[in-house]
């Protein structure tokens, strides 16, 4: 059962990066969670076969996760682990577009690898993007943004009380699982029955320990509605940082950069 | 399978994105006043357990491979299809934000493929029905096949609208036809065995301790609101089946031209109809697009590109990358030194 | 209300499986009584104090908490006056942080943030877990969460505190500071345990719970004195006062 105890680790740990100080903490989490949604945008919407263009967004999540001292570590094993699905569509570019379409040095390579290349730059952007808001954030500070930023309050409860007890139920999950294995006799998974067997306990539990919560809840005056997540401030260098990203997106979607840079090197060195 | 961003183009992102909105803000007003004090803990503490079942996988009888539980049948028959729905986006949500299973643009669609399908379709309109008023004390057999049909709906429903989806955002080549044949067959067993597992698990519950079982089953959802929950399917259907013809009615060799390009360039010439196909290309994705991607304008010089054009390419992004990186660094370093 | 006195007149209760867990169970708590509850499993504690503030219903009898009977009317005041503590703390301990928690008893209270804050932070300090304000749940030791329970608690001033298994899971040290700490209140003390030890440290009277009765209700000397009363109702004598039977190993 090491992948419930992989995941959990996980989780605790973007959360233990977020929760140290530092320049990116104080900002409010609604203008990092738009900021790194106009980020995806942007990067999404180039055609399939931008390559270069792409690159100089690298810099949002490498800059934010320097900032945020996001282990560089954590963020490609992640992605590593990730990548299966866009891999294996991707994968079917290059057999599917054969016909070439850049023309390097001689070395004819064909639409298919462009775009694959493409895809995985995306992938890895993206991604990358998305980790980095949650360990400069931390999930309790991005649900009290989504809050404000009108998403309804039954929602980010939900959020909050499956991420409390997610390790409370993967604890009784890898505990069942691994007291299975000792009695499987070498069999890693266990068969439809019983596994549905091992669900049910656990479903029982779940279900007893929810009605515990509710008892505990209404002993202390619970009435339906949860008032917590104290609202942040919005203040000008909230603004200063959003709007200078999406400027940053606007500017790199519409220039490609590395082209020019590129081009005004050679141009001066002739 | 959870959709990437990697594979999606803003529109569709943004589309399904307000589909799943909008659908989210209908299920957290039906969630009953006055219901919500038990549901909150209840649907928090399920979200949780289903969150940490989806790490176990079990045997599939007679192909060697593994499955895990989605979950959406299971939650909807212990909580109702909305707020079965609300808990699986949670899911999905902690899923985007922590172990980048699905991206964030792409968690609307992830949202309606594999929430509002099994909850909805499966659930509301496969198993609810077929089960009839007195579901709580159906027959073994009934419950197994039952569940196993709306676990079989819901994720053939989830599966093709991932199809739809990838290919209206053009990012990736694959023809429809070779991806349906892909992930469908794989999503029938799927469905299956999600369908046998919800059943199997149902059922222990329901011998082991009925009092929470009826406690927590999902109380009746009057006829008048499956009204217009069908007609929003149909609709969509019709929407679904005619945006798809006329896609391939304008593109008179789009089905043509993907399917000569599953079948290997060995019927394609020269690169000049590889020019023609980046051309086409261009076209289907400038769907997509509003601005015509820089440093293409000039087409006429296709495929013949040449090399300074690709010197200052390499040379560019060469910078870039060491821009990036030491810009980077230096930031790390600043960050552990102040 | 300054007479706080905790009532039960011959509650009866059946689970819905069938399990008649309380039969008949009937005492008077005056204001200010440390009182615990003992029995084997099963013997119907832990259902007893869930019947305290209104969490169940029983099918007979009622419950009086100070001058107010127990009807739905008056649930909102009892749960006030009665803080409860769960033998689970990781039920009790439901919010994203410490101080959330601790603050949702005084906010469902209607209280300012500004009140809400400083009775935080008083409760927290009470139980020595001021540091411990913006943990999440999850980093917080057994003792901790116990700690942070009682503060959640004790934040909505309570005069009578009702605990089940409050011992239960904790190591040695940090059990010998909630025994200190509990000796410090002087609110009313109603204490399902099976650590008859700790009854000898904090409690004065004893209910012994068998089968849904109350078997018997007096001084914890006395009930402590009569072997056979403990042998029926599945006890023994507290550790500490066990003479070494058998030679060490």
């Amino acid at each position: 059962m090491s992948r419930i105890g992989d995941a959990l680790r996980d989780l605790h740990s973007l959360d233990a990066i977020a929760a140290r100080p530092g320049v990116l903490a104080s900002l409010d989490p609604r203008a990092k969670i738009l900021a790194t949604l106009a980020f995806i945008v942007a990067v999404v919407s180039f055609d399939r076969y931008a390559i270069l263009a792409l690159l100089p967004f690298a810099l949002f999540p490498v800059a934010l996760a320097a900032l945020g001292d996001v282990p560089l570590r954590l963020v490609a094993r992640k992605l590593l682990i990730a990548s299966p699905f866009a891999l294996m569509i991707g994968i079917f570019n290059p057999l599917l577009d054969r016909a070439t379409l850049v023309d390097l040095f001689g070395v004819g390579v064909s639409g298919g690898w462009v775009s694959f290349a493409s895809i995985l730059l995306r992938f890895m952007l993206t991604v990358a993007a998305a980790l980095v808001l949650t360990a400069t954030t931390g999930f309790y500070r991005v649900c009290a943004g989504l809050t404000q930023l009108g998403v309804p309050r039954i929602f980010t409860t939900q959020l909050l009380f499956l991420h409390r007890y997610a390790d409370v139920l993967a604890g009784e999950v890898a505990r069942m699982g691994a007291a299975h294995e000792l009695r499987a006799c070498g069999r890693q998974r266990p068969s439809l029955s019983v596994y549905g067997s091992l669900l049910g306990h656990l479903l029982l539990r779940a279900l007893e320990r929810a009605q515990r919560i509710h008892l505990a809840m209404v002993a202390r005056g619970f009435a339906g509605e949860l008032r917590v997540l104290r609202p942040q401030c919005w203040r000008h260098a909230d603004a200063l940082f959003l709007s200078g990203c999406i400027a940053c997106f606007v500017l790199a979607r519409h220039i490609d950069l590395p082209r020019a840079l590129g081009r005004w090197l050679i141009g001066v060195a002739a | 399978m959870h959709m990437a961003d990697a594979l999606i183009s803003p529109t569709v992102g943004v589309t399904l994105w307000a589909a799943s909105t909008a659908t989210l803000a209908w299920c957290s007003r039906r969630i009953r006043q006055g219901d919500e004090e038990r549901l909150i803990p209840l649907m928090g503490v399920l979200g949780a357990f289903v969150f940490a079942v989806q790490m176990i996988n079990f045997t599939i009888p007679a192909t060697g491979s593994s499955g895990h539980i989605g979950g959406g049948l299971l939650l909807s028959i212990l909580l109702g299809p909305h707020a079965a729905c609300v808990v699986i986006a949670s899911i999905l949500t902690v899923q985007a934000l922590f172990f980048a299973d699905g991206g964030l643009l792409a968690l609307g669609a992830n949202i309606f493929n594999l929430g509002v399908f099994p909850c909805f379709a499966g659930y509301l309109l496969v198993y609810r029905p077929l089960l009839g008023a007195d579901r709580l004390a159906s027959s073994q057999r009934r419950i197994t096949i039952v569940a196993t049909l709306a676990a079989v709906v819901g994720s053939q429903l989830g599966a093709f609208a991932v199809v739809l989806e990838t290919m209206f955002s053009g990012i990736s080549n694959l023809p429809i036809s070779t991806f349906l044949l892909l992930m469908q067959p794989i999503h029938l067993a799927i469905g299956l065995v999600e369908g046998l597992a919800t059943a199997i698990v149902i059922l222990f519950v329901r011998r082991a301790r009925p009092d929470l079982f009826m406690a927590n089953a999902a109380s009746p959802i009057p006829i008048s609101s499956r009204k217009p929950l069908l007609l929003a399917l149909g609709i969509a259907t019709v929407l679904t089946a005619g945006v798809f013809s006329w896609f391939a009615s304008t593109q008179p060799d789009g089905l043509e031209w993907s399917i000569a390009h599953a079948a290997g360039s060995a019927t394609l010439p020269a690169p000049e109809s590889g020019f023609h196909t980046a051309q086409a290309q261009h076209k289907i994705t400038g769907m997509t697009d509003d601005k015509p991607p820089t440093g293409r304008s000039n087409e006429a010089a296709w495929p013949a590109v040449d090399s300074s054009r690709s010197l200052a390419s390499l040379i560019g992004a060469a910078i870039t990358l060491g821009l990036v990186i030491s810009i980077g660094y230096l930031l790390r370093r600043r960050r552990s030194s102040s | 209300m300054s007479h706080h006195l905790v009532e039960a007149r011959s509650l009866m209760y059946a689970y819905p499986d069938g399990n008649q867990a309380l039969n008949g169970v009937s005492f008077r708590i005056e204001h200010g009584e440390s009182v615990a509850i003992i029995g084997g499993n099963g013997a119907g504690k832990s259902t007893l104090l869930l019947h305290l503030n209104g969490l169940l219903k029983p099918a007979a009898g009622s419950v009086r908490v100070g001058d107010l009977p127990l009807v739905s009317e008056t649930l909102p005041q009892i749960r006030r006056t009665i803080g409860m503590l769960f033998q689970d703390p990781d039920d009790q301990l439901f919010m994203a942080n410490v101080y959330d928690d601790v603050a949702f008893g005084p906010a469902n209270m209607g209280l300012p943030p500004d009140e809400i804050d400083v009775r935080v932070r008083a409760s927290l300090d009470i139980v020595g877990a001021g540091h411990l304000a913006m943990r999440p749940p999850y980093q917080l030791s057994g003792g901790e969460k116990r700690a942070v329970a009682i503060a959640g608690v004790l934040a909505m001033s309570p005069s009578i505190l009702v605990m089940d298994e409050p011992s239960s899971g904790l190591d040695p040290a940090a059990r010998r500071r909630l025994i200190n700490l509990l000796r410090g209140f002087s609110h009313t003390k109603i204490i399902a345990t099976h650590d008859l030890d700790l009854v000898l440290d904090l409690c004065s009277r004893v209910l012994v719970m068998h089968e849904g009765r109350i078997e018997a209700d007096g001084r914890a000397e006395e009930i402590f004195a009569d072997a056979e009363l403990l042998a029926r109702c599945q006890l023994e004598l507290p550790l500490s006062r066990q003479p070494r039977t058998a030679p060490p190993l």
